[in-house]
């Protein structure tokens, strides 16, 4: 049973947030006392050099990953203080995560992939494939709903694999270079349907080291040595299209 | 130039006023260059005097109808025809401020590298955010085309620079790595992104 976080909670909220691999001489801190809330509704795109702590950040979000010190919450829980079966299940039922080489399983179909995590987490066979179907035509993909992976480009396979990321009530999906192996028009596909779910109430951590795609964001933090050292708000079309300089 | 051409080119479609050359110029560059009506008129005096408009009608510039002429049809032929001239390019002044930044003393590259990098970021953010509402809205006419064509050649142009910045920094903190140390910052870390001599060799660096 899932618990309502109280309103106003972030979807994702990373508290003094460190993360150390190694020790002695090869300690490597990936990240150092980070701290970033994130909103429903709200899309942040976190940008770095190689090595700042861009990816760290996203599998400690996802609970892939624990902190050194520091607590990470999704939806006001705090992943820390769960067993592995409670973690696994907010992996699965609240967050959605999308792989840069999409992850999608081979020998499975598009809609089978989609519809595995939500079996997974006790939805029927039959609903699950009938959500999977939904999600493939929402975004535009139901020729794709029998095909296997390897029968589609990779611009399909990242689509899918977003869909499967989405499917249920995903209120915080976490994409780590989404758009790495996508021509650019095919990425951009992929940015706007991040975007729409974002519009439509979700929270959307974004990783990515081009700037075009981190433009979608509403916000834009920089890492730089496991720090956040700086951000970038955007405004809304609508102050934009009333200051007079654009039409 | 631009407006020169950019005017002719709006005259090809059949002759018009100077108020509404100047609405058509700005609905179908979204108002990125915004024109003055008086830019509108002194440029239109130009095309006349050098015979590639026409005046039609009588009355004074306000109340009057230009039309292209063929010498004016040729001319803008030849704009189509030719590459914008990229070999001389304009100043500069974020290449002139980095190059002026490398190897000054109490300058910090790096932070005025992040600083314009947000700027540049944050000017993407609003063009994608425009960008975004113009494809919802459709694409349906001329003006709508123009105006997203208009918006990509922004954003790809703020894209490039922010690529730049990320590869002068990157750039400048692998030259600050390779010099020895000043012994008075050995224990501390080095102010990134300030080669510490040599400052031809580095302006060459961010070149």
């Amino acid at each position: 049973m899932t618990r309502s976080p109280a309103p106003g909670t972030p979807v994702l909220e990373l508290r003094d947030v460190t993360r150390v691999h190694g020790s002695g001489v090869a300690v490597v801190h990936a990240l150092r006392g980070v701290g970033l809330k994130v909103f429903a509704g709200e899309f942040v795109a976190v940008m770095g050099p190689s090595g700042s702590g861009k990816s760290t950040l996203l599998t400690l979000a996802g609970g892939l990953d624990a902190a050194t010190r520091g607590s990470v919450l999704v939806e006001g829980e705090d992943l820390g203080a769960l067993g592995r079966a409670a973690l696994a299940k907010v992996r699965r039922g609240r967050v959605g995560y999308v792989f840069q080489d999409y992850n999608l399983i081979p020998a499975l179909t598009a809609a089978e992939n989609i519809a595995l995590p939500r079996e997974l987490d006790g939805t029927s066979a039959r609903v699950a494939r009938r959500e999977a179907q939904a999600a493939l035509a929402e975004i535009g993909l139901s020729e794709l709903t029998d095909r296997f992976p390897d029968e589609m480009s990779g611009g399909q396979q990242q689509r899918v694999a977003i869909a499967r990321a989405l499917v249920g009530d995903r209120r915080l999906v976490l994409a780590d270079e989404p758009t790495g192996a996508l021509d650019s028009e095919t990425g951009e596909a992929v940015l706007a349907l991040l975007r729409k779910r974002c519009d439509e109430g979700a929270a959307v951590v974004l990783v990515t080291h081009e700037s075009r795609y981190a433009a979608w964001a509403d916000r834009v933090v920089f890492l730089r040595d496991g720090t956040i050292v700086d951000e970038s708000v955007s405004h809304s079309a609508e102050s934009l299209l009333t200051d007079g300089s654009h039409r | 130039m631009s407006i020169r051409f950019g005017l002719l080119a709006l005259l090809e479609s059949g002759p018009r006023y100077g108020s509404q050359l100047r609405v058509e110029f700005e609905s179908r560059t979204g108002a990125t260059w915004p024109l003055n009506i008086g830019q509108v008129y002194t440029t239109l005096g130009r095309l006349e005097r050098d015979g590639l408009i026409v005046p039609e009608g009588g009355g004074d510039a306000k109340q009057q109808l230009y039309a292209i002429t063929e010498a004016g049809q040729a001319e803008l032929g030849d704009w189509y025809a030719r590459p914008v001239d990229r070999t001389q390019p304009s100043r500069d002044e974020l290449a002139i401020k980095l190059a002026m930044a490398v190897g000054a003393p109490g300058v910090d590259i790096r932070a005025i590298i992040q600083a314009q990098r947000r700027h540049t970021l944050k000017a993407m953010q609003d063009y994608t955010r425009l960008k975004a509402r113009a494809l919802a809205g459709g694409t349906d006419s001329r003006d709508d085309i123009a105006w997203l064509l208009v918006l990509e050649q922004l954003i790809f142009s703020a894209e490039a620079e922010s690529r730049w910045l990320d590869h002068c920094e990157t750039r400048l903190v692998r030259l600050a790595e390779g010099r020895p140390q000043p012994q008075r910052s050995a224990s501390s870390q080095q102010t990134p992104g300030i080669p510490a001599a040599s400052p031809a060799k580095s302006r060459g660096g961010v070149s």
